[in-house]
């Protein structure tokens, strides 16, 4: 193994750790699955590619990506609220319909970005001191901190409760004064955000935007959540969004791993979903496998305490 | 004052099975009533609070709180002058969220902004309230309210219902989900907060407990089939006991096993 390829799974971990920021505020904090990142990721890539392709100001495009996301966001929390779709069906049809507004802002399902005048680029002429392979991951890591530090205030102001509170007892904050439907809004609205300014990071990073490059956001997003999740398991907002961003670095180091090195065990680049997929499902069936597995030994150890022990996790 | 003036809710209206829940229901309420609401399973208790607090919205009907209609007002809005305990104490608190988290989001009912939820002001008042309690919820502030027992869920809900100052507090069975002695405890909370307010609050309390419904407040509704059947207050009710109440049912009981004998043929 090499420090490239361990800068590499760095610098692709904390870019997507924006995007995993994101899913964690609708699915660990709204309790609402939102799929509509799978088509927000590349709407922020289209958006800051066409702007820079047509010799824009990347700066100007990467914060109209984050536009373009809480709007995405919007239309689901929309849907969702207004016309009381489930949460799951406003975030399949807002992810359907921004692959066709992907393809319109693009104008072709793939736009190349290398030689051009990207965000990146311009950090590297700001410190010409700085080797590129050190630079890339400092700038991202900062930039992570920075936004979870947002979050985390965010996440203490009175709107912050209130969205919180929508996700653990709906019932009881509407009857505390708060319209959920507002909260839901803002939360989809900011995780989408995120989102896309993942996506805007990305194409600026891989060097293109592609129409097809969200899929699967949503699993890794999801598995990179769980996985930190369950590594880091104290329950406050700082600790959670530190533990989801080391979920994404884990992730895409396994991802990277298995690219690398799947080969030997006759894995296919096209199988990387699949290994994904059974991430998600590992990390999710742990503790139930853990408590299973508490539960049987604690009879042959005639341990009552272990049997009566119904995790109650907080 | 709440005033209340035919007010009609049915469920699955235009169905088979549709549902008359309340029926052509009139109250008037003052200032600092006490009322003990009473009525068997389906009478429409719960329903006529969920109308009061606007999780309903009922068919027909006003309600009117000090002269203003608030009968199709959003039930987020109308939380600024309602307090509600449910029967269920997993209902009124969030679990995922500590004590002080699921207190502040109770006191401040008007538009959150962007201020910061807590500060130490807050987390001193709060103290001082809880330790009202007496239930040591004051030590660990940022404990998680799903660590904490029904009944100590239940005191702080009530907490929450009465510290932001209400004009109406609507109590749904609030101890009927609890052990007799957390149900006590509960109980003389209800009094201590309902007096803290010297007569300025309006509290309407369902309950299953005939005793408690003649001890508790200064006036006792019965519901039946939607209907306000009964409704006795001053000197009128101190005079009745609870034999008396339970004729009443009875009497409703054995109207009903007649009409259904007719049905039946």
């Amino acid at each position: 193994m090499t420090i490239s390829l361990l800068l590499h799974a760095l610098e692709q971990g904390l870019i997507f750790g924006i995007m995993v920021l994101g899913v964690f505020i609708t699915y660990k904090i709204l309790d609402f699955p939102d799929l509509t990142v799978d088509g927000s990721f590349p709407l922020g890539a289209a958006v800051v590619a066409k702007i820079i392709f047509s010799g824009g100001d990347p700066l100007w495009g990467t914060f109209l990506a984050i536009i373009a996301g809480s709007l995405a966001g919007i239309i689901t929390g929309l849907l969702h609220t207004k016309l009381k779709l489930t949460n799951l069906l406003s975030g399949i049809l807002t992810m359907t319909l921004l692959y066709s507004i992907n393809l319109r802002i693009m104008g072709k399902p793939n736009i190349p970005l290398l030689g051009k005048e990207t965000l990146l680029e311009e950090i590297k002429i700001h410190f010409p001191n700085i080797s590129m392979n050190y630079l890339i991951p400092f700038f991202f890591l900062f930039l992570v901190i920075i936004l979870k530090f947002i979050l985390d205030l965010f996440f203490s102001t009175e709107i912050g409760l209130a969205i919180i509170a929508t996700g653990d007892n709906e019932q009881m904050i509407r009857s505390l004064g708060t319209n959920t439907d507002m909260t839901k809004i803002i939360g989809l609205c900011l995780s989408n955000a995120l989102v896309a300014l993942s996506g805007a990071f990305f194409a600026q990073y891989s060097g293109f935007a592609d129409v097809n490059m969200g899929l699967g956001t949503v699993v890794a997003g999801l598995a990179s959540v769980i996985i930190g999740i369950s590594i880091i398991r104290v329950p406050t907002i700082f600790w959670r969004t530190i533990a989801v961003v080391i979920g994404s670095l884990i992730y895409r180091f396994i991802m990277i791993i298995a690219l690398r090195y799947g080969y030997r065990l006759g894995f296919k680049p096209g199988d990387l979903k699949l290994i994904s997929v059974l991430l998600v499902v590992i990390a999710l069936s742990i503790p139930i496998i853990k408590h299973k597995i508490d539960f049987i030994t604690s009879f042959s150890l005639g341990r009552k305490d272990l049997q009566n022990n119904q995790e109650k996790e907080v | 004052m709440l005033v209340i003036k035919g007010l009609t809710k049915y469920f699955a209206k235009n169905t088979p099975h549709e549902v008359l829940a309340i029926n052509n229901f009139n109250l008037r309420v003052k200032k600092g009533d006490f009322i003990t609401i009473i009525g068997s399973n389906g009478a429409g208790k719960s329903t006529l609070l969920n109308l009061i607090a606007g999780t309903l919205q009922p068919d027909q009907g006003e309600i009117r709180l000090d002269g203003k209609i608030i009968t199709y007002q959003p039930e987020y809005q109308r939380a600024r002058w309602i307090g509600r305990v449910f029967q269920n104490p997993l209902l009124g608190t969030a679990p995922y969220m500590s004590i002080e988290e699921n207190l502040a989001l109770s006191l401040k009912r008007k538009r959150r902004g962007l201020k910061l939820g807590l500060n130490k002001y807050l987390r001193k008042y709060f103290r001082s309230k809880l330790s009202e309690l007496e239930l040591g919820l004051e030590k660990d502030l940022t404990k998680k309210v799903g660590l904490l027992s029904g009944g100590q869920r239940q005191a702080m809900t009530m907490m929450m219902a009465t510290m932001f100052k209400p004009k109406i507090l609507l109590l749904d069975e609030h101890t009927a989900a609890l052990d007799p002695e957390s149900s006590k405890k509960i109980m003389k909370i209800t009094k201590e907060l309902v007096a803290e307010r010297k007569g300025d609050l309006i509290t309407l309390m369902v309950t299953h407990n005939m005793k408690q419904a003649l001890e508790v407040g200064n006036r006792t509704v019965m519901m039946d089939r939607g209907y306000n059947i009964f409704d006795i207050q001053g000197e009128e009710r101190k005079k009745i006991d609870i034999n008396y109440l339970l004729n009443q049912f009875s009497k409703l009981r054995k109207q009903e096993y007649i009409e259904d004998r007719m049905v039946l043929g």
